[in-house]
């Protein structure tokens, strides 16, 4: 019985995973594009995860929704537009589109910016102005993450707007920008919503990373990163660099977010930020935790990584492969590619 | 010591996230709540039927609607006050389903009730939430009211399994509108008729019917991992045979919006067509994406994406889509008075559950007021309803089963 039953589950196994080396060879250019426009979309939402790894030692789990809200935040902004949904694209001109996409992101930053604020202030520094344990940090932000997820579920649909928004199903989508083929890289099409994507995500990264290693600001997060009490006593005040860590990450969530929905348009849901934000932590330990430039390359990685994996194995084994990376890396490399730098002296 | 903590904490945060993620998926098979979508309707289109088709994918001529019998009767019919039952998701997250049947079972009683004053028949409705735990606390209860000739019911294949020894145990006859579990009929239940084709047959029509009327040559067969995505896909490429190009099936999770990978690995085979096995939610950004990446090939589904969410979510790239159904569409005539009475339009299985609601009546319009009569009459029953000929074999599946190709229009 036993003996049947693995050998049945042997060839599904066998019937399931494949090896296609060939469509990775014909797919190489599409899929190296799609994966860095995946890619830029895990980097943005990795940074939030690192800086708070770097400055409080936390794995912020709830970060997921909060880049979750950050989807819905821009959906509402588009409604407040005058957007409604509809099955096809709604065709605006360039420049009023570039606008109201930009309203819409704002709408969305700010969202997600005050979910990021707001969970430090009512979930993380309670405990630690009780100078919890570790653990019981992350048990709450696990515990954060169900209890936004479940707002957006149960709560939110009880708000009367038209159309309805929460609730167990996807948002019908808004759709302003209709993907066309720009040029061609070759031979793999790159179309207008991709370039927006790494263009936008590269802005913002290297926003980042100029705030975070040539500003005050930066210096400050930096050094409470490094030494706590030596900033305090520098005259760094730690509350607000960290009121500040979450702020930059949670802006950054908000316009990943929308820059994930100008991609894939209806999946703006409550689980929709889950399964994105643990690829995003995976690219952040990747590139090496607490590293702002770890967590854009891990992004980046894990993406053109992934989407080769999915037509190399098959699709269903893309998450698969995106975790087996991870543990391959950190077999190798246990502070990640680049390693734990902003807690280290050595900046 | 406080690294040790840190790896510690993050290897149990890891293990939590896994576990996490994976019950997260379960959540998205159900969504039509009704809790929400009302999307856009400006793109006009419609699932519009487009023929009848056997199990070698022949076209059959559909059911006459004069036809078919009416719950009215002749007005005539005597009997004592008798209750029949509905059985089906009325609340939770499957609930749309659940509504389509009973409303469709009401419809036709109190069609009947207005013309027969002299025999008053009763839809008593028991929610299961269309989980089978629930459907076996219910069962018994539908059983031990004495009042309960007939069951419509249960709507879903899984609470089926579950509850239909009991129904057969108690000699109350059930037939179900929307259980489409092939295996549902291997029971040796004597009271179990399906009023639909089961999945064995969709399949197999649906390919059938590409490779001959609709002339397609080469099909990609891409499938969701749900078990009912898998059975459509193993039954649709199976039939296909040579047509079905290995290259290019493909796998789609569900909750997945972006098909990009499989979208190049498709292109790349030039198909005529891509027949997809899931559901809606996923199968309208597919088609949207196929349409964007190759608009020559031609989208086709299951009766999981035959559903107006998918035109409303795909919008334009629906258009020409062919979607298969067990399920009959609805006369105009059926429409206007479901639409008067419900304020919405039939969904799919209203018109089945009220053919089948329709068949029980007339057994009690004939005096078979008591669980074994109505049962002989359902099991000899012959004749033909709104969407098709209703006729059992003696496991209870429909004696010609037949299909339905909807196009998008």
């Amino acid at each position: 019985m036993i003996a049947y039953s693995l050998a049945e589950s042997t060839s599904v196994v066998a019937s399931t995973i494949g090896f296609d080396l060939g469509a990775l060879r014909d797919g190489f250019w599409t899929l190296t594009i799609q994966g860095l426009a995946y890619g830029s979309i895990y980097a943005l939402v990795a940074v939030g995860y690192t800086l708070v790894y770097g400055v409080l030692r936390l794995i912020n789990f709830a970060h997921s929704e909060v880049f979750m809200l950050g989807m819905f935040g821009q959906y509402i902004g588009l409604m407040l537009l005058g957007f409604r949904p509809q099955g096809d694209v709604w065709s605006e001109g360039t420049l009023m589109t570039i606008a109201y996409l930009l309203l819409a992101g704002l709408i969305g930053m700010a969202v997600s910016g005050t979910t990021a604020v707001g969970l430090e202030f009512v979930a993380y520094r309670p405990l630690r102005k009780r100078n919890a344990k570790p653990l019981a940090f992350l048990i709450t932000a696990i515990g954060m993450s169900f209890v936004l997820q479940e707002f957006v579920h149960y709560v939110l649909p009880k708000v009367p707007t038209d159309p309805r928004l929460g609730g167990s199903s996807p948002q019908p989508a808004i759709k302003l920008v209709q993907p066309t083929e720009q040029f061609t890289v070759f031979g793999a099409s790159v179309t207008n919503v991709i370039l927006i994507i790494v263009i936008a995500a590269i802005g913002l990264a290297v926003g980042v990373d100029f705030l975070i290693n040539r500003t005050r600001l930066g210096r400050g997060i930096r050094s409470v990163a490094q030494d706590p009490e030596a900033a305090l006593l520098m005259g760094v005040s730690r509350e607000r660099i960290i009121m500040v860590t979450f702020l930059i990450g949670g802006l950054l969530a908000g316009a990943a977010a929308l820059l994930y929905t100008l991609h894939v348009p209806s999946n703006v849901v409550y689980y929709g930020g889950f399964i994105l934000g643990i690829k995003a932590f995976c690219a952040a330990v990747l590139g090496g935790i607490g590293n702002v430039r770890g967590a854009l390359l891990g992004g980046l990685l894990l993406g053109v990584m992934e989407n080769y994996g999915s037509v190399v194995f098959g699709n269903q084994w893309k998450d698969v492969v995106a975790f087996a990376l991870l543990i391959l890396v950190l077999m190798f490399r246990p502070t990640g590619i680049l390693g734990e730098k902003l807690g280290k002296a050595r900046v | 010591m406080h690294r040790r903590m840190t790896t510690g904490a993050l290897a149990v945060t890891m293990a939590a996230v896994l576990a996490l993620s994976a019950c997260s998926s379960k959540d998205d098979s159900d969504s039509d709540s009704g809790t929400s979508t009302s999307a856009g309707t400006s793109s006009g289109l419609m699932i519009a039927p487009l023929a009848q088709i056997d199990t070698s994918g022949n076209e059959v001529e559909a059911a006459a609607e004069s036809d078919a019998l009416s719950p009215a009767g002749d007005g005539k019919a005597t009997c004592d006050p008798t209750t029949i039952a509905m059985a089906g998701a009325l609340t939770g997250a499957d609930a749309a389903l659940g509504i389509n049947i009973r409303n469709g079972a009401q419809l036709a009683v109190d069609e009947h009730n207005s013309a027969n004053p002299d025999c008053t028949i009763t839809l008593k409705t028991y929610d299961t939430e269309g989980d089978p735990q629930k459907a076996t606390q219910v069962a018994p209860q539908i059983v031990n009211n004495k009042d309960v000739v007939g069951l419509i019911g249960p709507a879903f294949s899984g609470e089926t399994k579950a509850t239909g020894g009991i129904f057969s145990q108690a000699g109350l006859v059930s037939v179900t509108a929307s259980a489409t579990n092939p295996a549902l009929t291997d029971n040796g239940w004597k009271t179990f008729f399906r009023g639909l084709a089961n999945d064995d047959v969709q399949g197999p029509a649906v390919a059938k019917y590409l490779t001959g009327t609709a002339g397609k040559e080469k099909v990609c067969v891409v499938k969701d991992d749900t078990e009912y995505g898998a059975g459509l896909a193993k039954a649709v490429i199976a039939s296909l045979g040579d047509a079905s190009i290995k290259s290019c099936e493909g796998d789609v999770k569900k909750g997945e919006r972006d098909f990009s990978a499989i979208i190049s690995t498709i292109t790349g085979a030039e198909p005529d067509a891509v027949f997809y096995a899931g559901y809606y939610s996923e199968a309208a950004p597919l088609a949207e994406q196929l349409k964007r990446a190759d608009s020559s090939i031609t989208f086709v589904s299951g009766d999981g994406a035959n559903d107006p969410q998918f035109t409303a979510l795909a919008g334009s790239s629906a258009k020409g889509a062919l979607l298969t159904c067990p399920c009959g569409p609805a006369p105009d005539k059926f429409k206007e008075a479901y639409e008067s009475k419900f304020k919405q339009a039939p969904g799919v299985y209203s018109v089945e559950a009220y053919d089948l609601a329709t068949i029980l009546m007339k057994g009690i319009a004939e005096g078979k007021t008591t669980r074994a009569d109505l049962l002989a009459f359902v099991k000899d029953y012959q004749g033909s309803g709104l969407a098709r000929e209703y006729s059992w074999t003696s496991t209870g599946e429909l004696k010609s089963s037949l299909i339905w190709v909807y196009e998008v229009k």
